[in-house]
């Protein structure tokens, strides 16, 4: 076994993940590699993920090993923010040609070390592997170890070609080069009570420091932000940290558990969004450094912090109430996102009108059932036509969402705002919320709608697009309606498992068949949920509708025998 | 005449390239009812998907078939196969176009086989048509990419002529680069209907990637020159080649169908649109009409306005060879000195740039030449403004990516009109940053000491 697939199986084994805690040992082994559907994917490799992780170390030279395509066509596009070095900015890349592929691109990448080392000197670099060098056997590991004691300086392997996997294993293995290459290589001068680690929080858009100021003004020291406007030295020193706050547990958990296991640092999931979850990070944060050392009066002085801090976000809202009265929002977020923003949005008064849960676990997805109560909806996996449908139905008059999802809702002249990585404003901690509040607004009441949703003088109103689109699916549905087998039939072709295509008629028919009251007979009998397992959620709603119908139809039966 | 020569160093930094299998991709998106697929893993098509959304802010189609570690060691014909009926189960293309990339071709994949297997294998696919184009990344660049797509398309998807039947004089192909922006094609378009000619674009963005707001939710292109419609260029009476990458499509045309070409190596400039606004005259037999007649006119007397401001600076250029070449030829000859320039890849045209050296190599050393020589305007894709902002001279974005302004794609540089308004927003650019950054202080004209104030002598150099 190669150390990298020694790597990515440790990775998998995750047992502070949840819901690989849920697992059985077969499907944990087969870990959360999701079985990517050739023609009907999109999302990044395993390298963006890794590169993600890890650019907004600021001070490193992030190079690059492969050919032009994974720099070439992505460096400088994300939005993090550094309050020093810039050098993270620049891209570095062996671009390797021809001539590499057949003879080797080691001999490139160590001379491309050395010219970056002699030209920008940083702290240290990391050499992020790709696809066309693993192929070719380049042990990027034997370079960097030798590139290392040669100049001096530490030359870090990030092992994460793009076909091992999706963009969130990617997150994992550049951790994984933390906890193996860096974590605990160096000493801070000093340590204090109060020294707190940041782990899986990027500061796009400089959103840490919307925080920073708070955790300041309490004493609090951030030892280590990983990788937020990290630098090299930092990161080598947060073994000394007192504990850590796990902000984005999907992308670094393995940091977080193995800083505990190794180190002794306790660490709790939270999140700064939205007002009251800014609040209990702080209080929680004030707790565990209390309970490792910290003098107990740190509690009342947070306390004192957070009454100011809300008193001062809610009364910045206020305003907003009365022109948010029965607007409706349609939020197509994801994972803690998608009940951590509902309840903020439901603080400024806006009503909900759906949720996405793609990529929500089982305990986010009670979070929303408890704040948007048993009927909320809750999306899986639409088209964009199915979205506009939903907005246009619940009367959205706004939608929040990642960038990939705008011009469903601008193409339709319908409000829009990024509530994504890639969003240009920062919405963090208390400030943040009343940003996000206050942009809301902006889209919201923005005059151009009111131009934009008019038809063009020589188009009668039930020409335009909008109003096509909706006739096309009106007729859809109608004639599903009127054909009750064709209902029945687009009803079971609905896909529950993307991985291994399995359609609710075939899962339905299954646990009628075999009388199947668990996801793993389902699994057994169908195949379902035998990829990635994200769809195991589904099936057990699927399971207990089955249980629901059967109970109050079987009187009936008996009646009529 | 310019040497090209290309740099040595093993680490590229900031790089200007970008791959040849998403220049391909490009290309594809210029057909209706496409879907571009590109053969690798997964992250080879999510870097180009978001460099497209982020240049031409729509929703962009483009497929991977996703390969695995496992599938890649193995070959990957069931991953083509899969992507290839899933994208025709889910999106009904009217044609997909598939790009190998650089994972696919160390493996050797022998994709062209592969469609042969599906095609007997799946005789649903039969009037389904499927462009293959060989793009690995670790070879050549974006424009290649485009260049080697659109002349496979021609070769696949033209129909030759059947009977000997007359041509029809008023039909024209063009065949632009990628140098052109969806703005460019309507302007050349425009110009060319009011000879009464009827031109036939491959591939058209202008239709597909112009902004606009379709009709309907279709998850492939939307607008672009259909399939039939390529199938017919054999019929039109001449084909026009815009930028020398097109030199191969265009040669494949004549091979195909005997069109005549001709090529335009430029479009931006007072003599290359005499040239072509006379081409169009002779072929259609029309008088040229008088709207272009006051174009030329206003573009002369922009020359006379601008070339106070443009004359003599020194430009830094960082761009694709044809775009390279379009840009700095009509900036010499409005007086800049072409001082630096770096491109991409290899093009005949690159000799004749008004410029001892043109280096292939990255922003790097467009910014570090740029700096040792002088240069006060600087002209590259977005990812040039780090540069520009410590150079601290003016910067003008040109070519693809740009992803930090609205509008990329319809800023013009075609035509009289184009000329002209892309000379005044240079200008302009000149004469903002004289008024901001160079307005004379009591120490401007003193001689440039070497003290420590290396910030003084900045000004004087103006």
């Amino acid at each position: 076994m190669s150390s990298l697939s020694a790597t990515i199986q440790d990775v998998f084994n995750e047992p502070g993940c949840g819901k690989n805690g849920n697992k059985s040992e077969a499907e944990r082994k087969k870990g959360c590699t999701k079985q990517l559907q050739p023609g009907g994917a999109a999302g990044g490799c395993a390298f963006d993920g890794a590169k993600i992780a890890l650019q907004p170390l600021t001070d490193v030279a992030h190079l690059v090993h492969g050919p032009i395509a994974c720099e070439g066509n992505s460096w400088d596009n994300r939005g993090a923010r550094s309050s020093g070095s810039n050098l993270w900015r620049t891209g570095f890349t062996t671009d390797i040609n021809e001539t590499d592929v057949v003879f080797g691109g080691e001999k490139r990448l160590y001379k491309a070390v050395k010219e970056i080392i002699e030209k920008y000197d940083p702290p240290a670099v990391f050499v992020y592997q790709t696809c066309v060098p693993a192929m070719i056997g380049d042990d990027i590991n034997a370079v960097c170890k030798a590139a290392s004691q040669k100049f001096g300086k530490p030359v870090i392997p990030v092992n994460s070609p793009g076909f091992v996997g999706p963009k969130n294993l990617g997150n994992k293995l550049a951790g994984e080069a933390l906890l193996e290459h860096v974590i605990g290589t160096q000493e801070p001068d000093f340590t204090t009570p109060y020294d707190l680690n940041i782990i899986g929080e990027y500061n796009l858009s400089g959103e840490l420091w919307q925080v920073k100021p708070l955790l300041d003004e309490l004493g609090i020291r951030i030892l280590s932000c990983i990788s937020g406007d990290g630098k090299y030295r930092e990161v080598a020193y947060s073994h000394r940290a007192r504990a850590a706050m796990m902000v984005c547990s999907k992308a670094m958990i393995n940091v977080a558990r193995k800083m505990e296991e190794r180190y002794g640092i306790p660490f709790f999931e939270g999140s700064f969004y939205g007002i009251e979850d800014s609040s209990d990070s702080l209080r929680e944060i004030a707790r565990m450094l209390i309970e490792r050392g910290a003098p107990d009066e740190l509690m009342a002085r947070t306390e004192a912090v957070i009454a100011r801090e809300e008193a001062k976000a809610w009364a910045a809202i206020e305003p907003y109430k009365p022109r948010f009265k029965g607007k409706k929002v349609l939020l197509i977020t994801g994972g803690v996102k998608s009940w951590s923003v509902v309840a903020a949005l439901q603080e400024a008064g806006l009503e909900l009108v759906g949720t996405s849960v793609k990529k929500s676990t089982r305990e986010d997805k009670e979070r929303i059932k408890e704040l948007m109560g048993q009927d909320a909806h809750m999306i899986d996996d639409m088209t964009p036509r199915e979205m506009y449908k939903m907005m246009k139905d619940a009367k959205a008059d706004i939608m929040l969402s990642g960038g990939k999802s705008q011009f469903v809702a601008l193409k339709a002249g319908m409000p829009w705002l990024d509530i994504n990585q890639e969003r240009s404003h920062a919405y963090m901690g208390y400030v943040g919320m009343v940003k996000l509040v206050e942009e809301i607004d902006k889209a919201l009441y923005n005059p151009v709608w009111e131009q934009l949703r008019q038809p063009a003088p020589w188009e009668t109103g039930a020409k335009s697009w909008q109003a096509k689109a909706m006739a096309q699916m009106d007729a859809e549905a109608a004639a599903l309606a009127a054909d009750p087998v064709a209902a029945e039939n687009a009803r079971r072709a609905r896909k529950i498992c993307h991985c291994k295509t399995v359609d609710l008629g075939t899962i339905e028919d299954a646990i009628a068949a075999h009388g199947l009251t668990t996801t793993e007979g389902v699994k057994q009998h169908t195949n379902a949920s035998g990829g990635c397992g994200a769809c195991s959620v589904r099936i057990e709603d699927i399971l207990a509708a089955a249980t629901a119908a059967a109970e109050p139809v079987a009187p009936v039966l008996q009646a009529a025998e | 005449m310019a040497i090209v020569t290309v740099g040595k160093k093993a680490c590229a930094v900031n790089p200007l390239k970008m791959s040849q299998p998403i220049g391909g991709a490009f290309a594809f998106l210029g057909l209706r009812g496409s879907m571009p697929l590109l053969h690798g893993s997964q992250g080879c098509t999510s870097f180009g998907l978001t460099l497209f959304v982020r240049h031409f802010k729509e929703a962009v189609p483009l497929q991977t078939t996703a390969m695995s570690e496992v599938a890649t060691v193995l070959g990957g014909y069931e991953n083509v196969e899969q992507a290839i009926l899933n994208i025709h189960k889910r999106t009904k293309p009217e044609i997909i176009g598939i790009c190998s990339t650089g994972v696919t071709e160390t493996k050797g994949d022998d994709v062209e086989g592969y469609i042969r297997l599906i095609r007997q294998k799946h005789p649903e696919l039969a009037s389904l048509p499927m462009v293959y184009v060989a793009t690995p990344d670790f070879k050549d660049a974006f424009q290649d990419g485009w260049e080697k797509t659109v002349a496979r398309m021609v070769e696949v998807l033209v129909e030759a002529p059947t009977t000997a039947a007359r041509r029809d004089p008023s039909r024209v192909n063009v065949l632009p680069g990628c140098h052109l922006t969806p703005g460019d094609i309507d302007e050349i378009r425009t110009i060319m209907e009011d000879f009464a000619l009827e031109p036939s674009f491959l591939p058209d963005l202008a239709g597909s990637l112009d902004g606009h707001i379709p009709d309907e939710f279709v998850p492939t292109t939307i607008g672009g020159i259909s399939v039939d419609e390529v199938a017919a260029m054999g019929q039109a009476a001449w084909t026009i080649a815009i930028g020398a990458q097109m030199r191969p499509a265009a040669e494949a045309m004549e091979k195909k169908t005997g069109a005549p070409f001709r090529v335009f190596e430029r479009l931006c400039g007072l003599g290359p649109n005499d040239e072509f606004i006379v081409f169009l005259s002779e072929i259609s037999g029309r008088p040229v009409p008088s709207k272009y007649r006051r174009q030329r006119g206003q573009l002369a007397d922009a020359m006379l306005d601008a070339h106070f401001h443009i004359g003599g600076r020194k430009l830094a250029i960082g761009a694709e060879p044809d775009l390279l070449f379009d840009l700095s030829s009509m900036l010499h000859e409005m007086g800049a000195k072409v001082t630096v320039a770096v491109t991409t890849t290899q093009s005949p045209v690159l000799e004749r740039v008004k410029i001892e050296e043109v280096l292939i190599g990255d922003l790097e050393d467009l910014e570090n030449l740029a700096k040792d020589r002088g240069c006060d305007l600087l002209i590259t894709h977005s990812h040039g403004r780090q540069a520009a902002e410590r150079l601290k001279i003016p910067f003008h974005r040109a070519g693809f990516p740009m992803f930090d302004r609205v509008g990329a794609g319809h800023q013009l540089s075609v035509g009289y009109r184009g000329t002209r308004d892309l000379i005044f927003n240079i200008a302009n650019l000149v004469i903002a940053d004289h008024e901001d950054h160079r307005q004379p202080t009591p120490d401007t004209w003193r001689i440039a000491d070497t003290g420590a104030d290396g910030e003084a002598p900045v000004a004087s150099l103006h």
